[in-house]
């Protein structure tokens, strides 16, 4: 393997990113099922109309039928004769801790997934591979859980109040110098939903006259934001750097659309992980982009912090860069420490920037109590200030699982997207039936996993997600991947055509999409 | 026990089948329909076949055996 670096020496370890394309037989099959069942959804949609048939799904009133209608876009249609074939892989009712195994309560439909009604019975002890449990922080009995009780009986469950009037807590300020001190930067700032920490705080930073470039597939959140600052968005090809130069070039020698005057600020919208894809950012590049044509980086660590890195301190400790080239490094603590809310990391005049003019810090009601004592004890831990070598065990752990499993499944012959190193594993399906099998058969094996289809991913390429977490021990990923296989051979998924060899450090365009070694 | 894993290879390529074209997702009375359509369309393309291959066959058979130059026994040459 000729290993020819071209990106200058940027990249310290090897970066291991592959797509194989899809086959074309497969992609060919799948059209024609989803052309069988959109045949069937016109005849059912005519039989609702004459009413042949009940209609069980959302119509208009008699009132409103010469209104412009309602429910007759695509995503109407899909939802009601192709989602809710497969509806019972979703929205399953857990009722125990969602840790490495977990309690599900068992459903049934007569009436082919319009209705559902419980049997009664718990399903026990199912192998969760669907929760963002990485670090395994998700447990009822432990320190975490101690110290969040204490809290609890201290200082009750509700704020009642938002960060600027009375909801300030010390519990806030405490945390928030432990998120500084944990991510390296100089000042932090929490909010109570990570959703709102992305929404909310994009409009507070850029607004009319900037630009935007985000990522093909980033996250809603991001997508919303960007949309309600206002600022122009222009989009580049994914984890693509010379999409992203050409844009940025574009965007210095042109400037703004009419006036030609230059952008007032050029923001770039990047996450850690992917998890539709489980690709990793090619930050090294990204840095020396946004160093050479001075615009902003904006980085979502949801999924990486705590996952990646070392000594679990997200993407930037990963490419061992330095965390004061990334200008405002925003993260969830749902992920990897068991909690709930969002934060946002950087120099201390944006955060005290943002402080002011955040919507979330003016309107939105803080954290919870109890949340933030379980993020500090589990940020403690994994540190390693609690006086426990727990929390590097752990996240050592979190990394031989990823590894493992996933050169497991690429020997099987699946398809897998993604890095090497990333805990989220996209499992490739295609076909629509497939989607629905996959799940259904197995729950029946007790493994429970999260099946993505159309809306979330494009529509031919519908994946099974499975996240991995340092709570699983060995034997339980040797008995899902014994599980996976089967299914793999009863429902015929074992697509993977010829062996790959791991992306090389060559620029990714349109003409090195896959290495193959034949 | 060949008869029984060659029982399972079948109903395993049945199950194939409603994989991919999604027959897995319908409900009975569409399964029906689906069937009734797929199954008799096959049954005509088969009986067209079992009528019109062998004259399609000998004709094409006639034709270019006659079109390579060779004449045929029963054609009265004219002699001068």
């Amino acid at each position: 393997i000729n290993h020819i670096v071209h990106n200058g020496g940027l990249y310290k370890r090897p970066f291991n990113e592959a797509f194989e394309e899809t086959p074309m037989l497969v992609a060919v099959l799948t059209y024609v099922g989803y052309g069988v069942l959109t045949l069937f959804g016109y005849l059912r949609d005519f039989l609702r109309q004459w009413k042949i048939e009940k209609c069980q799904n959302a119509t208009e009133r008699e009132e409103q039928k010469d209104f412009v209608p309602l429910y007759q876009d695509f995503e109407n249609f899909y939802n009601r004769n192709l989602y809710m074939r497969i509806r019972d892989s979703w929205n399953r009712p857990i009722c125990s801790v969602p840790g490495a195994k977990v309690d599900m309560m068992e459903r049934v439909s007569h009436d082919y997934n319009w209705t559902f009604t419980y049997t009664g019975r718990v399903i026990k002890d199912i192998i969760n591979m669907g929760s963002y449990n990485y670090l395994g922080f998700a447990q009822k009995a432990g320190t975490c859980q101690e110290a969040a009780a204490k809290v609890l009986s201290q200082y009750g469950a509700g704020v009642c109040s938002t960060r600027q009037e009375m909801g300030n807590l010390d519990k806030h300020e405490e945390l928030e110098k432990l998120v500084a001190r944990f991510l390296g930067v100089e000042s932090a700032m929490a909010y109570g939903m990570g959703f709102a920490t992305n929404s909310m705080n994009i409009p507070a930073l850029v607004g009319k006259g900037c630009l935007i470039l985000s990522d093909e597939l980033n996250h809603a959140s991001l997508v919303l934001g960007a949309r309600l600052s206002g600022a122009t968005i222009r989009i580049f090809k994914h984890n693509n750097m010379q999409s992203l130069e050409k844009l940025l070039k574009d965007a210095i020698v042109h400037g703004q659309p009419r006036t030609r005057r230059p952008w007032k600020k050029i923001l770039i919208l990047v996450e850690g992980i992917y998890s539709m894809e489980g690709s990793i950012v090619r930050l090294p590049e990204v840095i020396a982009l946004k160093k050479k044509y001075k615009s902003y980086l904006y980085l979502d660590e949801a999924h990486s912090i705590g996952a990646l890195g070392p000594s679990g301190r997200g993407v930037v400790e990963y490419f061992g860069l330095s965390p004061e080239d990334v200008d405002v490094m925003m993260g969830t603590f749902t992920k990897s420490f068991g909690a709930a809310g969002g934060y946002i990391g950087g120099k201390k005049e944006l955060i005290d920037y943002l402080r002011t003019y955040s919507h979330s810090a003016v309107y939105a009601t803080s954290l919870s109590p109890p949340v933030v004592e379980q993020i500090i004890t589990s940020m403690k831990c994994i540190m390693g200030e609690d006086g426990t070598t727990v929390g590097k065990a752990r996240v050592q752990q979190l990394a031989e699982n990823t590894r493992y499993f996933r050169r497991r499944l690429k020997e099987m012959g699946f398809i897998i997207y993604g890095n090497e190193d990333s805990p989220v594993v996209p499992l490739m399906l295609y076909m629509p039936a497939k989607i629905g099998a996959f799940g259904r058969e197995m729950l029946k094996r007790n493994i429970g996993v999260v099946v993505v289809g159309f809306p979330a991913t494009p529509i031919i390429e519908s994946r099974a997600r499975f996240c991995l977490s340092a709570a699983h021990t060995k034997e339980m990923l040797d008995t899902a991947l014994k599980e996976i296989s089967e299914v793999g051979d009863l429902l015929q998924l074992k697509y993977s055509r010829h062996r790959l060899v791991p992306l090389l450090d060559r620029p990714f365009d349109e003409t090195t999409y896959e290495e193959t070694e034949d | 026990m060949d008869i029984k894993s060659m029982k399972n290879y079948l109903y395993w390529l049945y199950c194939q089948f409603e994989l991919v074209t999604c027959s897995y997702l319908m409900e009975p009375w569409e399964k029906l329909l689906f069937y009734t359509f797929n199954i008799s369309m096959l049954v005509m393309v088969l009986y067209i076949a079992y009528i019109f291959v062998p004259v399609h066959i000998s004709t094409a058979f006639h034709f270019f055996f006659h079109l390579f130059g060779n004449h045929q026994e029963n054609t009265v040459s004219i002699v001068k």
